[in-house]
């Protein structure tokens, strides 16, 4: 175990992330692009979700956590914080203990994500070794056992083979395992399931969510469904133009107030609703203009 | 309106041919919207490019289509093409990139010899809901749920009685997708259009149309009214499988769920 997981373990109670006032700016030919304006949050041993539409900044918060912005884009904040470390200030070789071995991420399409012409098994080898300084042996057995916890019935054909000989919702279980191998405290999971087929996704999911509870980490899960994240998440961050509009409870998302939140909801389409005219979204700039004052 | 019977699809020859659409049969009346569901690979959006007529070059295609009382061959006929229109789901990748607007709007206006074509770009473009100023400006400059206007109207140019959409929402945000939705609705009542919607979207298919099949491994598993899906009157397992799956995440039903295989 690493010894990040070790801190982490002996103070329950305190977050695991603080995320105060986070900016990311980037610095175009045509001006500076607010893509996160004033973000706060902390994440403790829970499934926090990010929900928002294309452009709201969801996925440019979980990347600048973990330093990943790219290039040309600024990173400002009163406080970016990882147990104990400044994410901000942190030397390279900190970050790069970090990535993986204290957060990791998930990203949408595991088609990109994986090593084209590495197999499968050595990837994740490659992830845990990287981490630790544990035999070859160790590593294969530990990879085996990682495939099995992600509900891969042929560990040993999987870890032979390439990332185009799995399916999605196989290579989506192998992600899983390769960012859980290292023990971290926290997963941003960035629309980790939206490009696979429903029951693929919900049983994908499970796995996470068990893996999530038994180890006592944290997630933060970015996506645009607000179904699947009132019904995944514990707690909801609404984010709209790089702003948190609303926080509140998943199982209390029925009952939120902020109108930008209640015209989300209200534009679905419902398997039990009627087939009158959907309410349309209406944006008031208003709600951008208030929370930059208070800011 | 439309009237399918058997329809096979077949990928490939020999050892490597690949059975993509297994006796489809399904009728749509006039003015009524079919909704096809399925997930990926279920051969829902192989049925509705075999009847706009988009494989037979690249597939072996069996059985007897029917449309608007034209028994349709090999070759499909021009006033076909102008009575059935399709819009893809992909708006930034049905667009031509280096066309604008306009010329994207009048080429099948030109193809089908209609007159006025102007006028008829600048009609369809404020039907959907663009002004005027959208003609000149090229896809790149247009946000994605406007795309997916332009394609709709590029769809009606030609006057069409029958629209084929295969996912048309399901690249966009919800936001957007509720304004396509409702534009949909409304040029379905206002010109008496018959709809056939693919979509993995069971809420999107309930919202839209009157009946729907869903589709596993090429086969239709089961037919049924919106209403019955509704009240999740389902006979198939298959079916209700889905429908527990888009109500959201529930960690113990999913253990219960089944492995569908071919």
């Amino acid at each position: 175990m690493s010894s990040i997981r070790r801190v982490a373990d002996s103070m329950t109670d305190s977050p695991l992330l603080s995320v105060e006032d986070l900016h990311v700016t980037y610095h175009t030919p045509t001006g500076p692009v607010l893509a996160v304006k004033g973000v706060s949050f902390e994440l403790g041993r829970e499934k926090l979700g990010i929900v928002g539409e294309s452009g709201s900044g969801k996925s440019q918060t979980g990347r600048a956590i973990l330093g990943l912005t790219a290039p040309g884009g600024e990173v400002r904040a009163k406080r970016l914080e990882f147990d104990g470390t400044d994410l901000l200030h942190a030397n390279k070789r900190t970050m790069r203990r970090i990535r993986g071995g204290g957060i990791s991420m998930i990203m949408q399409d595991p088609k990109y994500s994986l090593n084209p012409v590495m197999t499968v098994g050595k990837q994740i080898e490659e992830a845990f070794l990287v981490h630790s300084n544990d035999s070859k042996r160790e590593a294969r057995r530990r990879t085996l056992e990682m495939l099995r916890a992600v509900q891969i019935r042929e560990p040993e054909r999987v870890y032979r083979a390439y990332p185009h000989e799995v399916s999605g919702g196989m290579g989506q279980r192998i992600m899983i395992a390769m960012m859980m191998i290292p023990e971290p405290s926290i997963i941003i999971a960035d629309e980790p399931t939206s490009a696979l087929d429903v029951t693929v996704q919900l049983q994908v999911l499970a796995v996470l969510d068990d893996m999530i509870s038994e180890r006592g980490m944290g997630l933060i899960f970015i996506s645009h469904d607000l179904n699947l994240i009132a019904s995944f998440c514990d707690r909801i961050l609404i984010m709209y133009g790089g702003q948190v509009m609303e926080e509140c409870r998943a199982d209390e998302l029925a009952q939120a107030k902020h109108p930008y939140t209640r015209g989300l909801l209200n534009c679905l389409p419902r398997l039990d609703g009627s087939q009158d005219e959907l309410a349309v979204l209406r944006r008031d700039p208003a709600w951008l203009e208030i929370r930059e004052k208070i800011s | 309106m439309i009237d399918i019977q058997d329809l096979n699809v077949v990928f490939g020859h020999g050892k490597q041919a690949f059975h993509a659409v297994r006796q489809v049969s399904l009728a749509v009346e006039a003015g009524q919207s079919f909704g096809l569901v399925g997930e990926s690979g279920s051969g829902k959006t192989t049925v509705l490019r075999a009847l706009a007529g988009l494989l037979d070059r690249v597939a072996s295609v069996s059985g007897e289509m029917t449309v608007d009382g034209e028994s349709l061959h090999q070759q499909r006929s021009k006033s076909f093409r102008q009575r059935v229109q399709m819009v893809f789901q992909d708006p930034y990748g049905s667009l031509h990139p280096r066309h604008t607007v306009d010329t994207i709007l009048s080429e099948p206006a030109r193809v089908h010899r209609l007159d006025r074509i102007e006028q008829r770009v600048v009609a369809a473009l404020e039907e959907v809901g663009l002004d005027a100023s959208f003609r000149f400006r090229y896809p790149h400059q247009i946000s994605g749920g406007q795309r997916q206007r332009v394609s709709v109207a590029r769809a009606l140019i030609t006057e069409p009685r029958i629209v084929l959409l295969d996912e048309p929402t399901s690249a966009l945000d919800v936001s957007v997708q509720a304004e396509v939705l409702n534009l949909l609705m409304r040029l379905k009542r206002e010109r008496g259009l018959t709809y056939v919607l693919v979509s993995h979207n069971l809420a999107v298919v309930a919202h839209m149309c009157e009946t729907l099949s869903v589709m596993q491994n090429g086969a239709i598993v089961e037919t049924m009214s919106v209403q019955q899906l509704r009240e999740h009157h389902s006979t198939m397992p298959y079916t209700r499988q889905l429908l527990t799956a888009s109500l959201g995440y529930d960690r113990n039903a999913i253990d219960a769920f089944e492995e569908f295989g071919s």
